[in-house]
């Protein structure tokens, strides 16, 4: 197989996986907020809080919100220079596999299952509107 | 055998790392080779930092939770035997840290510590043993979470060890607070 149609195919992969991803995402009645609450309970809640920065960094108004930009807090240098902003199939994509999404990050937590990736999203949206306004 | 333990509120509040080198020799006894460079060390001490930043969070709050005065016995006794295994985890991180030529967090403040948790809501005791069995299961689920992440194994089997302590603790602390076990197995980590 020749380099070039190596390099095609890879993208080719990625683009459909991407797109998978984002399509399971976007199935936002599938999605289930509530179970998404309980697993960011227990599943992000040892580093994150939705109002206040920890180990990790706050979740309130996360979608829509450019990567690594709250001021203030120590990201790491990859995520700080990311330069993309959050929204529903970065974050499912980060949610996959942080490291691959931006390489030198320092969450190194996944979260393996598709459905669980979903509902933790739009429990983010919600909790993320909800909160809005109390910074 | 485990260290008999005699907690009381000024040992919550005044413990030295002392008593927990021991840990620290412990954990890197197994754990040799960390001496040497290997490639994705660096990766490595981020996690570990980032290890190093949950238990300075969960030391500063069972601090806050004996300075509230909210904790009676036997809730204060189980306190202040957890922070001194947070401590120990603590110095065996700084040691494991330090022993790959990394530089280790410091800790916040504890008004920080005491503003990211929410500290000014906890009105009772069970509200400081919610807060603490929330931070346990967290801890619990982000040590599983990295092992596959680690480049060395024997950094690995440490974040195991570190889980089994936080899960042990999430475990006496919802025994405490009166809540259901698991009804399933493998519900940590998940």
């Amino acid at each position: 197989m020749s380099e070039v149609r190596a390099i095609v195919l890879h993208r080719s992969r990625r683009s459909l996986l991407a797109a998978l991803l984002a399509a399971a995402i976007c199935e936002a009645g599938a999605a289930d907020a509530g179970r998404g609450e309980q697993l960011y309970e227990a599943r992000c809640g040892g580093c994150h809080s939705i109002d206040t920065d920890r180990v990790g960094p706050r979740h309130a108004g996360l979608l829509g919100r450019k990567a690594g930009s709250i001021e203030g807090f120590d990201y790491s240098p990859a995520l700080r220079a990311a330069g993309f902003t959050w929204d529903g199939e970065r974050l499912g994509r980060w949610l996959a596999d942080p490291e691959a999404l931006v390489p030198g990050q320092r969450m190194n937590v996944s979260v393996g299952h598709i459905a669980d990736r979903a509902d933790l999203i739009a429990y983010l949206a919600r909790a993320g509107r909800s909160s809005a306004g109390k910074r | 055998m485990p260290a008999t333990l005699t907690p009381t509120r000024r040992g919550f509040l005044g413990a030295s790392a002392t008593t927990l080198s021991a840990a620290a020799v412990a954990m890197l006894a197994g754990a040799p080779q960390l001496a040497r460079a290997y490639g994705g060390a660096s990766a490595d001490v981020n996690i570990l930092n980032v290890a190093l930043g949950l238990e300075h969070e969960a030391i500063g709050a069972y601090e806050l939770g004996a300075r509230s005065g909210l904790l009676t016995k036997p809730g204060l006794d189980v306190a202040v035997l957890f922070q001194s295994h947070h401590k120990a985890h603590r110095d065996a991180l700084v040691a494991t840290i330090e022993k790959m030529g990394g530089t280790a967090v410091k800790s916040r403040s504890l008004d920080d510590y005491a503003m990211a948790l929410s500290a000014a809501s906890l009105k009772t005791q069970a509200d400081v043993l919610t807060l603490a069995a929330r931070l346990e299961l967290g801890a619990t689920n982000a040590y599983l979470g990295v092992i596959p992440s680690f480049k060395e194994p024997a950094l690995a089997k440490v974040a195991a060890r570190l889980a089994a302590d936080e899960t042990m603790h999430w475990t006496a602390l919802a025994t405490t607070l009166g809540r259901s076990l698991p009804g399933n197995a493998l519900t940590f980590g998940a």
